[in-house]
């Protein structure tokens, strides 16, 4: 029995850990159910006493989130597609080719991360200004083009790629894009895998840059459309919570539904120095 | 697509094309742009009439260091740094541990739910903790009235706003650094640690000399990753407290976005983000600095 | 791999599909509507567009939370819409931007709106340096809401008409709660509010700001005896020092936790619908109070009014509009939609109006109401109030330190406008 008490306590631990992580969570779902008014009752309730769909109905019909969301399933879309194309041939660059001034380049690019976002965010508007996307989702997306932390990690994978099947493909006749489509790609799955679900989280939760370049409601992204809602309906509480549930689910099932792939993306991609 | 190079330079620059353009063309210029910008006085007047942007030197600077407001978000932030900082990273690392260890069970289970914060939109869980902290109707004081304490009002006390926000910040991130830390626990070799028992080493030596030097590149880099992260404080004063109460959770970027986007100082602004750009770039030579010390 | 470029076609064909907007025969309008009456003017468009075929409205609502950087960011992206409800103390800041069209012409070729008809105070808001830039919407003037039970068991068969006698009185109700061991607040003052800090500033004389408004004036005489008498709520505990302590105002309201609160039209309605059926007959509206014997006491002609964007391609469809929801019916119309109070007179004849008892008190209240100085940095200035408030509410500094920290942060934020006059630049 003495054995089992060290087993006991550290599983106990993890559990109650467990709750802390969960129970905001699950609260938000619960109250997002109940009767209007029910949430802010005392004491707090955990579960709904008759359930209801009325606040999500209400967040569709009246408040538009369903275009909220169509908006940012097509921007968070875009910019993990587009930005995985760039950054894993940026990457790629980066760790197979030898050229002058790679090391000092990718050193001053890396760099580039202590440059806090925001200050950016107002010049970066004013340019997109004068080439007229504001208001548009390419003056959503552009933005995300690119990632520094991603090219990182990228290059930090593609490195450990043998050479010998890069060589062995270009004496097989193929093109350098050609190996970069058959040879990298494949190989790097796993860190594509966990890159793709990175930067759709991100973008998806993204807050600042779309409340800035969105003018217009109707192309407001999910978090803003919250946001918004927030201003407005303070005390509608079971609404709010409604609202925060929509944001977050598709991430969430999305991050369940490939955890396989992205853990062993980590794994593999490591942080090797 | 045929894409025979002439050498290996104009292929590599042909990858790397797309990627560096949009760097250069939506981050390197903003950023030299913000850098003049932070020279004048552009503001909601030159909005209007471009001709009365002046030209102000280091005066927006010099301006920062003499506004209370900046001090105190200086303050803040760099309370939000040092407290909430090692706290997060701790988290992440005890949990790390935890679910590496062998009597730990349902590993996946724990390390998805564990997870789970990190996914979730800011905004939409700042909702839930921001009802969480009421001090009426709130669940934790619900929670800690069984305990016997009194309501505590945690976003409405100067004094407790900010650890309200780090506790909220460190429940939300410490999954992510909780998965760098237990890839590089898995790296470690089972072998350097069957040795270390078959000689008798405690548990306690073998976390000492074999664990933690073995995780110190890791380390390294979640503490940066993390620093650098929480200096950029924004977001969850900005969703739940406005920087209140009595400007306690005042952070350096709140105040840059305020200045810019609420007032339209945008050249104050500016500075102002250089400014911190200049802080975090200290902590960072210094953090480097000493990890050289230490190898 | 190959699939991925497929769905990076996709989505690039879907991203360009996003952008193109499908050519309209009609006129399309834009109207950005904020906070309440963003949602509610919904009601109003259909009438519109029934008398104007050929021109549709694009209505937008915004939070009032996020209103002031959403125009100026829409400002500085050239995206403002053709019509937008402007806060009326914050049109100055927007003729600095040269974002406004001047209304005069319009209003002189119209039939339905006629400018004296408008209260003076209000109307003046909108007229900068001679210029008429905006038509009220709607009028905003603060009283007081209170709950008249508690006055009189406290001895008072009405508000009091005195800011002395409103100090006895919140004596007299506090000694009377906590003889029955409970805490109440007879005066709600919330410290994220500057409109009575400023309301008393004007009745003591105004004056906020001197040399032709280029400097702050907070530690002059005027607003220095303003702002003590506000400091007394805070330190005889009439009213509560902290924001997180009245979570629920119309809660408090029913409990009797709080029994007098500065507040706006709006919340006859909310009052209406959150205060305790059991409390419904016990609460009242009356004009402000006053600092010396001239009732009622001064009042701020707060509200919003309808301007017209200098950049809109579509102004005659916009200023129908403008006229529209200006005309006295529809004014009348809004009111019973939203409770907002109409900024006409003729609107006011409407039986009902005349015979709605709360309302009585707004009226008598527009009779004095002073605006409130023309610079485009007020918004700021006022915001900062708010954390000054805080200040001497948590007794965190002393009323004289504060107003002469206040100041030299309002210097600071008049230094350009300051700069523009010293070199007589036109702006």
């Amino acid at each position: 029995m003495k054995r089992s008490l060290p087993k006991i306590f550290l599983n106990g631990l993890l559990g109650i850990i467990a709750l802390t992580s969960l129970i905001p969570v699950l609260w938000m779902v619960s109250a997002s159910f109940m009767q209007t008014g029910e949430a802010s009752s005392f004491p707090p309730p955990f579960f709904p006493s008759h359930p209801t769909f009325e606040h999500y109905r209400a967040l569709t019909e009246r408040l538009n989130m369903g275009r909220y969301f169509l908006n940012s399933f097509i921007i968070a879309s875009a910019v993990t597609l587009v930005s995985l194309l760039f950054n894993s041939m940026a990457g790629f660059a980066f760790a197979k080719y030898k050229f002058p001034g790679r090391d000092k380049l990718f050193r001053v690019m890396l760099s580039g991360m202590v440059v806090p976002a925001q200050v950016t965010m107002l010049p970066l508007f004013l340019m997109l200004k004068t080439f007229g996307v504001v208001n548009t989702y390419v003056g959503a997306i552009i933005p995300g083009l690119a990632s520094i932390f991603g090219i990182f990690l990228i290059r930090q994978f593609a490195g450990s790629i043998p050479d010998s099947l890069i060589e062995a493909a270009r004496m097989d006749g193929a093109s350098e894009f050609k190996v970069y489509r058959t040879v990298i790609l494949p190989l790097c799955r796993p860190i594509l895998y966990t890159l793709a679900l990175f930067t759709f989280m991100g973008t998806w939760n993204d807050f600042m840059w779309p409340l800035i370049i969105m003018t217009d409601e109707t192309n407001y992204t999910l978090p803003v459309g919250l946001a918004n809602l927030m201003g407005e309906h303070v005390l509608d509480l079971e609404l709010m919570m409604a609202g925060s549930v929509v944001t977050i689910l598709p991430v969430l099932l999305l991050f369940l539904f490939f955890q396989r792939h992205y853990v062993r993306g980590l794994m593999l991609g490591g942080v090797k120095e | 697509m045929s894409t025979k190079f002439e050498n290996k330079t104009t292929a590599a620059w042909f990858f790397l094309a797309p990627a560096m353009a949009a760097l250069a063309l939506f981050f390197v210029v903003p950023v030299l742009s913000a850098l003049i910008m932070s020279f004048t006085d552009f503001d909601i007047y030159a909005l209007g009439n471009l001709d009365v942007v002046r030209f102000m030197g280091f005066k927006n600077y010099s301006r920062i260091f003499e506004t209370p407001l900046f001090w105190t978000a200086l303050k803040n932030t760099m309370y939000f740094v040092i407290i909430g900082g090692p706290l997060s990273v701790a988290a992440s690392l005890g949990t790390a541990l935890m679910l590496n260890s062998k009597l730990a069970k349902f590993k996946s289970f724990f390390r998805t739910v564990y997870f789970l914060p990190v996914v979730t939109s800011l905004i939409a869980v700042a909702v839930v903790w921001r009802y969480l902290y009421h001090p009426a109707h709130g669940l934790l004081n619900y929670a800690l009235s069984w305990f016997g304490v009194a309501p505590i009002d945690w976003l409405g006390n100067p004094d407790l706003a900010m650890p309200a926000i780090i506790i909220m910040a460190v429940w939300k991130n410490f999954g992510y650094n909780m998965l760098i830390f237990i890839a590089g626990l898995q790296n470690i070799p089972d072998d350097l640690y069957e040795a270390a028992h078959m000689d008798g080493a405690s548990t306690w030596s073998q976390f000492k000399d074999i664990t933690l030097p073995m995780l110190t590149p890791t380390t390294v880099f979640v503490v940066m990753i993390t620093i650098i992260g929480y200096f950029q404080l924004f977001a969850e004063p900005y969703v739940m407290t406005q920087g209140g109460p009595l400007n306690a959770t005042m952070s350096i970027v709140l105040l840059m976005y305020e200045q810019g986007f609420r007032w339209w100082n945008m050249g104050f602004a500016a500075a102002i983000a250089f400014v911190l750009f200049a802080v975090i770039l200290i902590f960072s030579l210094i953090q480097m600095a000493i990890q050289r010390r230490m190898q | 791999m190959r699939n991925i470029f497929k769905i990076f076609l996709l989505s690039g064909a879907l991203l360009f599909l996003s952008c193109r907007h499908s050519a309209v025969e009609q006129t399309v309008i834009k109207f950005w509507g904020m906070g309440n009456e963003g949602e509610m003017v919904r009601q109003l468009i259909p009438e519109f567009e029934r008398q104007n075929p050929g021109i549709k409205v694009e209505l937008q609502q915004i939070p009032w939370t996020a209103a002031h950087e959403k125009l100026l960011t829409a400002f500085a992206g050239g995206s403002l819409p053709d019509v937008f409800q402007l806060g009326n103390t914050w049109i100055p800041e927007f003729t600095v931007l040269h974002s406004l069209e001047p209304l005069e012409p319009y209003v002189q070729r119209s039939s339905l709106i006629s400018l004296p008809d408008y209260f003076e105070g209000v109307l003046k808001t909108n007229i900068i340096d001679s210029v008429l830039y905006g038509i009220p919407w709607y009028v905003d003037t603060r009283v007081v809401f209170y709950r008249r039970d508690l006055l009189q068991q406290a001895g008072y068969s009405s508000l009091p008409k005195t800011w002395d006698e409103i100090l006895k009185a919140c004596e007299a109700m506090q000694k009377k709660s906590r003889a029955n061991g409970k805490t109440a607040y007879p005066f709600f003052l919330p410290t994220n509010e500057w409109v009575p800090a400023i309301a008393l500033g004007m009745q003591s004389g105004g004056h906020f700001l001197k040399e032709d408004n280029t400097k702050g004036n907070f530690s002059g005489k005027e607003f220095k005896r303003a702002f003590t008498l506000l400091s007394r709520f805070y330190q005889k505990e009439y009213s509560p020092s902290g924001m997180q302590l009245i979570t629920n105002m119309y809660d408090a309201f029913s409990d009797g936790l709080i029994s007098m609160y500065i507040t706006g039209p709006w919340n006859i309605g909310e009052f209406t619908r959150r205060i305790s059926p059991a409390h419904q007959n016990d609460w009242m509206t009356a004009p402000l109070p006053s600092m010396d014997s001239t009732f009622p006491g001064i009042s701020l002609p707060l509200g919003t009014s309808l301007v017209m964007y200098t950049k809109s391609t579509k102004k005659e469809a916009a200023w129908k509009f403008i006229e529209f929801l200006s005309s006295t019916k529809q004014s009348i119309e809004f009111y019973k939609i939203t409770g907002n109070l109409p900024p006409r007179r003729s609107a006011w004849e409407d039986s009902v109006l005349a015979t709605n008892r709360y309302i009585r008190a707004f009226y008598q209240q527009l009779q004095r109401v002073e605006p409130l100085p023309h610079v485009a940095e007020w918004e700021q200035i006022v915001i900062k109030l708010q954390l000054y408030v805080e200040y001497i509410a948590t007794q965190t500094l002393s009323v004289d330190e504060a107003l002469k920290r206040y100041d030299a942060e309002v210097d600071q934020m008049l230094e350009k406008r300051r700069w523009l006059a010293e070199h007589h630049v036109k702006q």
